[in-house]
């Protein structure tokens, strides 16, 4: 079952046609990686979903609702978190402040006016944040104001964010971008152990090695289409998504 | 959170209850304990708490507070020429009205973020300002300001409306038969709000607001705020819809103006529109980064400073001067007092100007980031201390 | 059509100096990054360097004259300028002149003091937040205010226009209007004077490298500072441009209002609000919106405009202002991303 349908998309910006009749059905469950060339519109493409762009034409339909023209927050609520390309967390607080806000954001809603309880009086989200952040490995530090981290621990540190809302999807904007080879692995083991609860994922991913390590089914953008969409083996071998990558414009 | 357990809130808490209490004594031998001055301390702090509670946590920085400051004072002034001159529903009556008007501008204010946001505020309050100066005259009565008088006489004929500036109704301590002889005080049921009675009303409820206070920065709500002022990008694809959460920051702070404006409304009653410019506004701004913004002390610290400062250093004149400098040889002195002079009395602002370019320079985290300094001093931990924006204290 | 465009004309004057004053304020926030809270005083200072050249200019030799007795018996006392007695009719000319030949001390005490202050404080800021700053520079500019007012009292001191310049042009007559279109020749001046200032900053930015990097900065700061030009120099030369516009526009700007030691924080605020309404970082924006709110309030300020919205003179440039920021989110010619965090 297609638990993301995006039909038809367009997106021009003045004479540039960033986006060309996008089509794309992402299987609940999968991972979904959107590759391509630079400026093949992989980012106009995720900020669709989240509700920073408004397609000019076309739908996103997300498990059974129109993400288009929805807030960033409602989006959110409808169970889709996104995992930036340099890592956006609260830097002045703690890391497991950093972790209870979305979790409080999940148990609350939008908006709750609670303004007299200690944040410390509601136990089992402090519980679910410590237990989160032992998992991804940063619980001796939780204590710890954010700013300091290194980037690879501010990318886990935003996953456990991401993972506490327990979202159907989750989308990943080149999570490996910026980081050593070995942070890189060290990602890559983490969404697959993410992978063992079972989210959807959409990555998007310049580094190769990223995408086939973790990809059920891979759709290759160029110049704003679709021009290929299959299991691993089946991109690899493609002779179109060669053309695009070695052929292709950025040459 | 950061280990500050209720116990340690609790002892906070306690602590400053004393020290604000006992004030009139601890201050008295700096010739400041005196219930004029001491007021003023508690109703700026008030005031600066709640400014706190929107720039300190949110980081949106208004710069149109007073306009709520001086809508306060007007309220009361009204409930006390209108109904009665017990303070009780002149504070509560000020509280909601500022409240209101705090929830029009904030809806309109937080449309937009950063230095736009300030100029919106500020717009909106030197709006206010000037038209209380001129075409709101019949409510505010100008640049004389707006205060309690005598009663109107019992045969007014039908035109009274038009000159309750200057005659006041009193209904319900008419109805109560209360009797006046001249221009009566305010009171909180009989009590007289006058003198160090005044001010421990007016420190009861400093006491009140501050608690208030820490609770909300201690809360979810607190939590939320100091996460917008951190990233609010991503708090917003955390999925928390952020401008509500803005809009009662700013109306619970609009709302603490609000009750500072009624107690000085209170403890004098007499409202003018200078209380609603922008120079008020920007003190508050003053005071709040002077004592140290998004702590729960530094406000407070910072509005105390200022005012005692202005209190202190504005009472100075050269005889004073001589006096405190006679240890000099004679021909020194009067060179030194002459330097000096240009600091006390009229040129008291030069000296807070001063500090304010001082602490900026040495101390850009307020007197809190001092305090903390000193403190681990004393405690010669080898961890720096932390800034005062971060700390909780 | 007559009371339209005397309105126009009475609101350039003032259009003008919000303009410099707005001017300064966005290059030095545009390229230093500096939400400075002292260039109101900037102004002030201007204004009293002008009040001061005055004041030396006009320093008088008594000389007692024993042929003649006063009333009381005692010499009469003739007063002469210092200058008249040394420099003969042209030190007359001088002393009449005194406003606009005040620019020749204006210009270099303004540089100095914009360097001085930049070297001295707010280079230590640039890396500050924004709210630091502005307590910084608010401070400062009290510190300024007061030993101004330590000096020259608080009291408002007149200063005269050259006599050539006095009284009122006929304007409407020039361009075939009504006789009732008169307007001070001064404030025609400073129209003229603040376009010319204008126009040269915009001419130095425009056509010199230095410009072109200043510009570049305004755009992209780090950029700028990657390519390892010497930003630091640039920084406070911009600053003593800046210093020295809002300078000579509140020296020149004595004789329309005379100058007392706060003057400078009423134009502050309007200045605020002129630079955002243009939007942050806008060179452009701020001449615009400087006179685009000057004529606004003229026509405001009119009797027929006062009784149809009682008031409206007293808000209507920051009613304005709230209108621009809500349907423009940054302003008339602002850009994305600047400031707004």
């Amino acid at each position: 079952m297609a638990i993301l349908e995006v039909s038809h998309v367009n997106k021009r910006f003045g004479g540039l046609k960033a986006l060309n009749e996008v089509q794309l059905s992402v299987e609940e469950g999968s991972v979904h990686a959107i590759i391509g060339p630079n400026g093949a519109g992989k980012s106009t493409l995720l900020n669709c979903f989240v509700g920073r762009l408004m397609p000019d034409s076309g739908s996103v339909i997300f498990n059974g609702t129109s993400l288009l023209g929805l807030r960033p927050h409602e989006i959110n609520q409808t169970g889709v978190s996104r995992v930036f390309q340099t890592p956006e967390i609260f830097e002045d607080l703690t890391l497991l402040e950093n972790v209870m806000i979305p979790a409080f954001a999940k148990a609350d809603g939008a908006f709750k006016f609670n303004a007299w309880y200690r944040v410390s009086s509601r136990a089992e989200v402090r519980d679910e944040a410590a237990a989160l952040l032992e998992e991804v490995g940063l619980a001796d530090q939780s204590k710890m104001i954010c700013s300091a981290l290194s980037r690879g621990d501010k990318r886990r540190l935003e996953m456990a964010m991401c993972l506490i809302q327990h979202p159907k999807l989750l989308l990943l904007d080149e999570p490996t971008a910026g980081m050593s080879r070995a942070d890189t692995n060290n990602t890559i083991d983490l969404l697959k152990k993410i992978g063992e609860r079972g989210i959807t994922k959409i990555i998007i991913e310049h580094d190769m090695h990223v995408v086939f390590s973790l990809a059920t089914t891979i759709s290759v953008l160029a110049q704003g289409t679709v021009i290929a969409e299959g299991n691993p083996d089946d991109i690899k071998g493609d002779p179109r998504v060669q053309e695009a990558y070695l052929g292709g414009a950025h040459l | 959170m950061n280990g500050n357990s209720t116990r340690s809130d609790f002892l906070l808490l306690i602590i400053f209850a004393a020290v604000v209490l006992t004030a009139p004594i601890t201050l008295a031998p700096i010739g400041a304990g005196y219930p004029d001055i001491l007021q003023k301390f508690a109703i700026y702090g008030i005031f600066a708490i709640g400014f706190n509670i929107l720039f300190g946590l949110t980081g949106y920085l208004s710069f149109g507070h007073a306009a709520f400051l001086g809508v306060g004072s007007y309220a009361s002034v009204w409930m006390f020429k209108l109904f009665t001159m017990n303070v009780i529903p002149a504070v509560i009556f000020s509280v909601a009205l500022a409240g209101v008007f705090a929830l029009l501008i904030g809806f309109v204010s937080l449309r937009r973020s950063g230095i736009y946001f300030s100029i919106l505020t500020l717009a909106f309050a030197q709006m206010s300002y000037n038209l209380a100066y001129s075409v709101l005259t019949p409510l505010t009565n100008g640049e004389t300001g707006l205060q309690v008088r005598h009663l109107a006489p019992a045969d007014r004929g039908p035109d009274y409306v038009l000159k309750l500036v200057n005659e006041d109704l009193r209904w319900v301590d008419q109805a109560f038969g209360v009797v006046e002889h001249g221009i009566p005080i305010t009171n909180l049921f009989g009590m007289k709000m006058s003198g160090y009675p005044g001010f421990y009303f007016c420190a009861v409820i400093l006491i009140i607001a501050f608690f208030i206070a820490m609770r909300i920065s201690r809360s979810n709500f607190g939590m939320m705020l100091k996460a917008i002022k951190s990233n609010q990008n991503r708090l917003q694809y955390t999925g928390v819809n952020t401008r509500p959460y803005l809009l009662t920051a700013f109306i619970i702070s609009g709302m603490y103006a609000g009750l500072a404006g009624s107690l000085l409304a209170v403890t004098d009653p007499l409202a003018g529109a200078e209380r609603m410019q922008w120079t008020a506004s920007g003190e508050v701004v003053l005071m709040t980064i002077l004592g140290g913004v998004g702590t729960l002390i530094g406000p407070f610290l910072g509005a105390t400073l200022i005012k005692g400062f202005s209190a202190l250093f504005s009472s100075y004149n050269e005889n004073i001067l001589h006096q405190f400098f006679s240890f000099l040889p004679e021909f020194m002195q009067d060179g030194v007092v002459a330097v000096a002079s240009m600091f006390v009395g009229e040129g008291w602002e030069l000296t807070l100007g001063l500090l304010f370019v001082i602490i900026m320079l040495f101390l850009p985290g307020g007197l809190m980031q001092g305090f903390y300094l000193i403190l681990g001093l004393f405690k010669r931990k080898k961890t720096s201390p932390p800034a005062a924006g971060k700390s909780e204290a | 059509m007559d009371a339209i465009f005397l309105q126009v004309l009475n609101g350039l004057d003032k259009g003008g100096a919000h303009a410099l004053i707005a001017l300064g304020l966005t290059l030095a926030f545009g390229t230093l990054g500096i939400v400075n809270f002292a260039h109101g005083a900037l102004f002030m200072l201007g204004a009293f360097c002008a009040v001061s050249f005055n004041k030396i200019i006009n320093l008088q030799q008594i000389v007692l004259d024993p042929t003649r007795k006063t009333a009381w018996g005692t010499p009469l006392e003739i007063k002469t300028p210092y200058i008249t007695s040394w420099l003969g009719d042209f030190g007359n000319v001088l002393i009449d002149y005194s406003v606009p030949v005040s620019l020749l001390v204006t210009i270099p005490v303004m540089w100095l003091i914009g360097v001085i202050m930049e070297r001295g404080l707010i280079k230590r800021f640039y890396n500050r937040p924004h709210a630091d700053q502005i307590l910084v520079t608010f401070g400062l500019a009290i510190v300024l205010q007061e030993i101004v007012s330590h000096y020259y009292g608080a009291n408002p001191i007149p200063q005269t226009a050259p006599a050539i310049v006095a009284g009122s042009a006929n304007v409407g007559s020039w361009i075939g209007l009504g006789e009732s279109v008169v307007y001070p020749w001064w404030r025609l001046v400073y129209f003229g004077f603040s376009a010319i200032v204008i126009f040269a900053v915009f001419a130095f930015l425009q056509f010199t490298t230095f410009g072109m990097v200043v510009r570049a900065g305004m755009r992209d700061r780090e950029m700028v500072a990657m390519l390892g030009i010497n930003i630091e120099r640039r920084f406070t030369i911009v600053f003593g441009i800046a210093a020295v516009v809002a300078g000579v526009a509140g020296a020149m700007y004595t004789p329309i209002f005379p100058p007392v030691y706060n003057i400078g924080m009423d134009f502050l605020v309007l200045s605020f609000v002129v630079v955002v309404v243009g939007g942050m970082g806008s060179l452009g924006g701020a001449v615009t919106a400087g006179f685009l709110l000057g004529i606004l309030q003229s026509f405001a300020s009119m009797n027929e405009i006062k009784s149809i919205f009682p008031g409206i003179d007293q808000i209507i440039i920051y009613l304005v202002a709230v209108i621009i920021l809500l349907v423009l989110p940054r302003g008339l010619m602002g850009r994305k991303g600047v400031m707004e965090d």
